[in-house]
């Protein structure tokens, strides 16, 4: 139980610095490291690294956004076996339909409530 | 370009400035992603255990999980605490999901001002927009290609 | 009249006859807070919208500069102001209200000093008696308008300056007045100087060649030394523009360590986490010199100084097109007579 939770906190916390290396080093923008990270997560996902990486660190590579290019990635794998042609539309935005319908109903809840502040 | 002034080429002031300007504090930066990042995902971890122990299929238990995270970002940043922690935190708060749906709810309630169409509804996806539009278009590349292979075999 | 290369001298040196600075909580707090007639605490103003509180903060500092002088509106024959906004939308919905005759300026944050030269020139050439000299900026309606949303998580460079909240007024008389106070006696309106810099997060090293420009131009066209001033002040370049100025002048055989000083270093406690290099925005000379310098000239403890206000003229657009970040400098010699 603590091992896994360990993995988990391992990976993710690496993934996360690779992010801050490239904040800190290239004077990438935070919108651009995570257009990098979402298009990295299908790649490796497609030629099979993400996958190892997915089973040892489990939420570590799931959560950051490479994860949801790693869900994006299966998706439409899985989807190509099943249906052929018209997987290659469905398959990626199937699988993450949850994260991104959540991502637009809690967002518009919030902003409904929120006023902007200083920070 | 240059200045009739200045005994520097272009190239020369921007390599002059380099030295010159204060670094981010990197090795600090990097400790703090890693473990505000770490502890994110642990607790993505924990909601996805809770879940199966409540006998739920592991794969809905990391769409749930996903679902927490990204209420759990909008909620932080709806109660201004995202961006004080982001201060902080740096990529540890961008590259998680949570990091996600903070770069969607902070331009909804900036926007706001501008009405809920154009304002609220046009900008939403001002920074999140280009992931999804990446990840999208990379996973159709992506089943095109696997969608050859299996036709080729 | 014009002497040397672009300075202009004032014959009647008109005179500044009050100044009035309006600024935000975090701008209070700091070490000048003491210095700034109005000081709100609410980023928002009691507004709906952070540019309508950015005008709001005009307001109150244009409102301000009237009722310490007793005038009315219609006492001021015309006002040269200026914003960072889009179409300088905080000057121009705060003086629909005010109904006088209006020139909007857009020199970035080098407009409060473009805003004092073309008074003064208006008062030097007698178009009129009293011209008022504004501009303002605000954090959050710039963080809008150039950088991310104030919500979004991101962590700044520590090359990054903060911009002020607020604004400065200062109100332009002729000689004839009988008050003594301070007067604007060369006025050196900057060129562009653009070194190549792109990076949004380094307006101090974008800006600061163009200080030097403007300064050493000055020097040479008035004759003076640096030692003539007991301050050199520039606007915002904060901590690294500060060094490149000074090294960039020690470079040309100028010495102006010793008199230099920088609004954007001395308006936030640099100490605290998020200052970053200091202060930026039109507002960070506007309030500065007129909530602190202007007093310090007028209880004597400064008799000369120059003030340099530098802008960065680039835009979102701009900067997405990959240009880099043109800079201007103006500046403008403020003494107290013998």
């Amino acid at each position: 139980m603590i091992i896994e939770y360990l993995k988990v906190f391992i990976t993710g916390g690496i993934i996360c610095s690779i992010g801050q290396i490239l904040i800190d080093k290239t004077k990438l923008t935070p919108a651009r490291i995570l257009v990098i990270f979402v298009t990295l997560g299908v790649i490796f996902t497609a030629i099979g690294v993400y996958k190892p990486l997915v089973d040892y660190g489990k939420a570590g590579a799931t959560v950051p956004i490479s994860g949801f290019g790693y869900a994006l990635a299966n998706g439409v794998i899985e989807e190509v076996k099943d249906k052929g042609f018209i997987g290659i539309f469905t398959g990626g935005v199937k699988a993450t339909s949850a994260g991104i319908a959540a991502a637009i109903a809690f967002g518009y809840l919030a902003a409904l409530f929120a006023k902007p502040k200083i920070k | 370009m240059e200045n009739d002034k200045i005994k520097m080429t272009v190239k020369e002031y921007s390599e002059y400035v380099e030295s010159k300007s204060a670094k981010s504090p990197i090795i600090k930066n990097i400790f703090l992603a890693f473990i505000s990042g770490g502890l994110i995902c642990v607790i993505g971890q924990i909601i996805t255990n809770l879940c199966i122990n409540y006998g739920i299929e592991s794969k809905d238990a990391i769409i749930i999980s996903t679902i927490s995270l990204i209420f759990l970002g909008a909620f932080l940043t709806a109660v201004n605490l995202y961006s004080k922690i982001g201060k902080y935190a740096g990529a540890g708060s961008v590259v998680p999901i949570t990091g996600f749906s903070n770069s969607i709810v902070a331009p909804a309630i900036e926007y706001k001002s501008e009405g809920f169409v154009l304002g609220l509804g046009a900008n939403m996806f001002k920074i999140a927009g280009p992931v999804l539009v990446y990840g999208i278009l990379t996973s159709v590349i992506v089943g095109f290609v696997y969608w050859l292979m299996l036709l080729v075999r | 009249m014009k002497i040397g290369k672009q300075t202009l001298k004032l014959e009647s040196t008109p005179k500044i006859l009050e100044t009035s600075a309006a600024v935000g909580p975090k701008e209070s707090d700091g070490p000048l807070g003491i210095y700034f007639d109005i000081k709100c605490s609410d980023v928002f103003y009691g507004e709906k919208t952070f540019e309508k509180a950015e005008s709001k903060y005009m307001k109150a500092a244009i409102d301000n500069l009237l009722y310490k002088l007793n005038l009315q509106n219609d006492n001021i024959d015309y006002i040269f102001a200026g914003d960072l906004l889009n179409q300088c939308i905080a000057s121009g919905y705060c003086i629909r209200d005010l109904n006088i005759p209006f020139f909007g300026l857009y020199g970035a944050c080098s407009t409060f000093v473009e805003s004092i030269i073309l008074s003064s020139l208006f008062i030097n050439a007698g178009y009129g008696t009293k011209v008022i000299a504004s501009a303002s900026s605000h954090f959050c309606s710039a963080e809008r308008q150039f950088r991310m949303p104030l919500e979004h998580g991101n962590q700044k460079p520590p090359t990054a300056q903060s911009t002020v909240t607020g604004c400065g007024a200062a109100l332009l008389v002729p000689h004839t007045f009988e008050k003594k106070v301070p007067v604007v006696t060369y006025v050196t309106p900057g060129k562009i100087v653009d070194m190549g810099i792109k990076d949004m997060n380094n307006m101090g090293a974008a800006m600061a060649p163009a200080a030097f420009d403007t300064i050493i131009t000055h020097l040479k066209d008035t004759e003076r030394k640096p030692e003539y001033y007991d301050a050199i002040i520039t606007g915002d370049l904060g901590v690294e523009g500060t060094d490149i100025l000074i090294d960039l002048c020690k470079d040309y055989g100028v010495d102006i360590s010793k008199v230099h000083r920088d609004c954007g270093k001395e308006i936030y406690d640099l100490t605290k986490r998020d200052m970053n290099a200091g202060g930026s925005g039109c507002a960070c000379m506007a309030s500065v010199f007129s909530g602190y310098f202007y007093q310090e000239l007028k209880e004597k403890r400064l008799n000369r100084v120059l003030i340099v206000a530098t802008g960065a003229l680039m835009s979102p657009i701009s900067i997405g097109q990959g240009e880099s970040i043109p800079s201007i400098a103006h500046a403008a010699a403020i003494e107290n007579e013998v």
